[in-house]
């Protein structure tokens, strides 16, 4: 027990609670996690339900956040777009991360020419801008909720490949592992329960920034028309909509703006001291 | 040197080819018949069958796909427009100027401020100024472009009606699109400055600089500047990358006529021909640019230059 109280989780913990900073970030993304779970009780109205005779009302009591040219409360309509963006940022982390992840482990451990072959391929994918991948596959696949969060997913394959490949260079010449193979573990098994594990610390910070990124994508693809089908709320889409009335009904975008922005800025303090705290030796 | 460019150079062929069998792949098999939206929706199932039979769209793929290529290099030719019926080479070429234009204003203006701010952050670490500004810089990092395009629409056309909201020929027009685009790499460039100085600051040749009493400009000016700048130089080559994804959306905002706001009227249209040539010269574009930032890193670097001797 005493052994577990002084292990290296405990202590990035302690190292990340020193960072106010980042604590910040993570209590808003609770927060936003939360908000996103408990939807249906926190939002006054329902996304999709239109009342023409309110529509283009600025922030008053009845709507906090004022109303759209459709009459549709702008709050509840922020509040359900925190799930869109949340699901669409973790699950295409998760697409990403397993896909570049398998792809880095391979390469790094196996080596030779499997090791250039996939490396190549992972310049090839580098090689178009995200945003421009994104906007392709979607292109292809046609948009909803499904085809953004792959398209997404698998724009940053590369870096989370890249990364992990990295990590497992490093490691794989290190005692542990060759005392593993020495004993005649297979090779899946030495990938899986021995070098993915000692690789965390560089995808935990990776994924959180990940996550952060993954959001702001999806916000562009709905922004230009790609993304998620209406009437489902995401904030992207929802600034689109707004930008043709932002003369006279500033409202419209600012509350999706702003909600964007803090989702990412909480990701990018947490990433940051996740970053700090899981590598002492980065921060003097 | 030499060899190590022409090496650089001939990496770019696989990579490029790689890229077009990708996206060539990607919008062949993207639901939809070319020849029937070539066609319209008036035309019967002969003229599409008869178009088809005509575009080689029934020959099998790896031959298609070779005819495509073999007409990109040889005759620079990226395919017919489906809906316009013209040249895609020359729709994207007329409006290239305009996205490569407010790209370079993008990460030019982002290189102008962010480096500074960063070295003076570098230089005064844990001071209230180098808080505020490295907190700037992550709300930066942190702000869609395409918000911040908005916010500055809001503020400088409707409100204050000191500059116009759309078109891209005077420099006024200039201004809010090339900040909007530039601000979230001035960020990472600012950030990547500071820790890339900080890191050379602990370095004993500055130590030995400091104690030869060396004043403090000439140690960053001369030592640690030019040592810290060499990561700084590949985060801005990674970052022109971004800033052509992101010129899609700045297009989109400030109605400007380039390569980005086409493709996605293309997409809408379903303009497949166009969204390939598109991705294609953006590729293209970002590869160019980062074998020209590894040849300039090689150039700063002289442990590379020594490798290549």
């Amino acid at each position: 027990m005493n052994e577990k109280r002084t292990g290296p989780w405990i202590e990035v913990w302690q190292r990340l609670r020193r960072n106010k900073m980042a604590v910040l970030g993570l209590i808003v993304i609770v927060f936003l996690i939360l908000v996103a779970i408990f939807a249906d009780y926190i939002a006054p109205f329902t996304y999709s339900q239109q009342n023409f005779e309110a529509a283009l009302q600025k922030p008053n009591s009845t709507y906090w956040f004022g109303t759209d040219n459709f009459g549709r409360d702008i709050f509840t309509r922020v509040v359900y777009g925190s799930r869109v963006s949340l699901q669409v940022g973790i699950i295409s982390v998760s697409i990403a991360l397993l896909v570049g992840g398998t792809i880095g482990a391979i390469a790094g451990y196996v080596g030779g020419w499997i090791d250039t072959i996939l490396m190549r391929m992972m310049d090839i994918m580098l090689a178009i801008p995200g945003t421009l991948l994104a906007i392709s596959i979607v292109a292809t696949l046609g948009g909803g909720l499904r085809n953004v969060m792959i398209a997404v997913g698998i724009g940053s394959i590369p870096s989370y490949a890249r990364i992990v490949r990295a990590s497992v260079l490093s490691l794989k010449e290190l005692q542990f592992v060759e005392a593993a193979k020495a004993v005649g573990t297979r090779t899946s098994k030495i990938i899986l329960k021995h070098l993915i594990p000692n690789t965390m610390a560089p995808i935990i910070v990776q994924s959180t920034l990940g996550v952060a990124g993954a959001i702001l994508a999806a916000a562009g693809l709905g922004f230009i028309g790609l993304g998620i089908e209406a009437p489902r709320p995401e904030w992207g889409a929802m600034l689109n909509a707004g930008r043709h009335y932002i003369r006279d009904f500033p409202h419209m975008t600012t509350f999706p703006g702003l909600a964007i922005m803090i989702t990412i800025l909480s990701l990018n303090l947490l990433g940051d001291g996740l970053r700090d705290a899981l590598d002492p030796k980065l921060k003097d | 040197m030499i060899k190590y460019i022409l090496r650089r150079v001939l990496l770019l062929i696989p990579v490029l080819i790689g890229v077009s069998f990708i996206v060539f792949s990607m919008m062949h098999f993207a639901p939809g018949d070319p020849a029937r939206t070539m066609l319209g929706e008036t035309a019967t199932q002969d003229q599409i069958d008869q178009l088809r039979d005509e575009l080689g769209l029934n020959d099998p793929f790896l031959i298609q796909y070779g005819r495509y290529i073999t007409n990109v290099v040889v005759n620079q030719d990226l395919g017919r427009s489906y809906v316009s019926k013209r040249p895609v080479a020359n729709e994207i070429l007329t409006r290239y100027p305009n996205t490569l234009k407010l790209a370079g204003l993008g990460i030019g203006l982002a290189m102008l401020i962010g480096i500074p701010v960063g070295i003076i952050s570098a230089t005064k670490q844990y001071s209230w100024l180098d808080n505020i500004t490295m907190f700037f810089a992550l709300v930066g990092v942190s702000m869609p472009v395409f918000w911040q395009g908005i916010l500055l629409i809001l503020l400088f056309s409707v409100t204050l009606r000191w500059l116009p909201s759309s078109g891209f020929d005077t420099w006024q027009q200039m201004i809010m699109p090339a900040f909007a685009l530039g601000t979230g790499s001035m960020a990472v460039i600012a950030r990547m400055t500071r820790s890339s100085m900080l890191e050379v600051y602990r370095q004993d040749y500055i130590r030995t600089a400091r104690s030869k009493g060396l004043g403090e400009w000439l140690v960053i000016n001369r030592h640690a500047l030019r040592n810290a700048l060499i990561p700084v130089v590949t985060v801005i080559g990674l970052q022109f990358g971004f800033l052509l994804g992101g010129a899609v959306l700045t297009e989109s905002i400030f109605s400007i006529n380039g390569v980005g706001r086409l493709m996605v009227e293309s997409i809408q249209r379903r303009d497949m021909m166009i969204v390939q040539g598109g991705v294609l010269v953006f590729a293209f574009t970002f590869s160019v640019i980062n074998l020209g930032v590894d040849i300039l890193y090689a150039f700063l670097d002289p442990r590379i230059r020594a490798q290549y001797k």
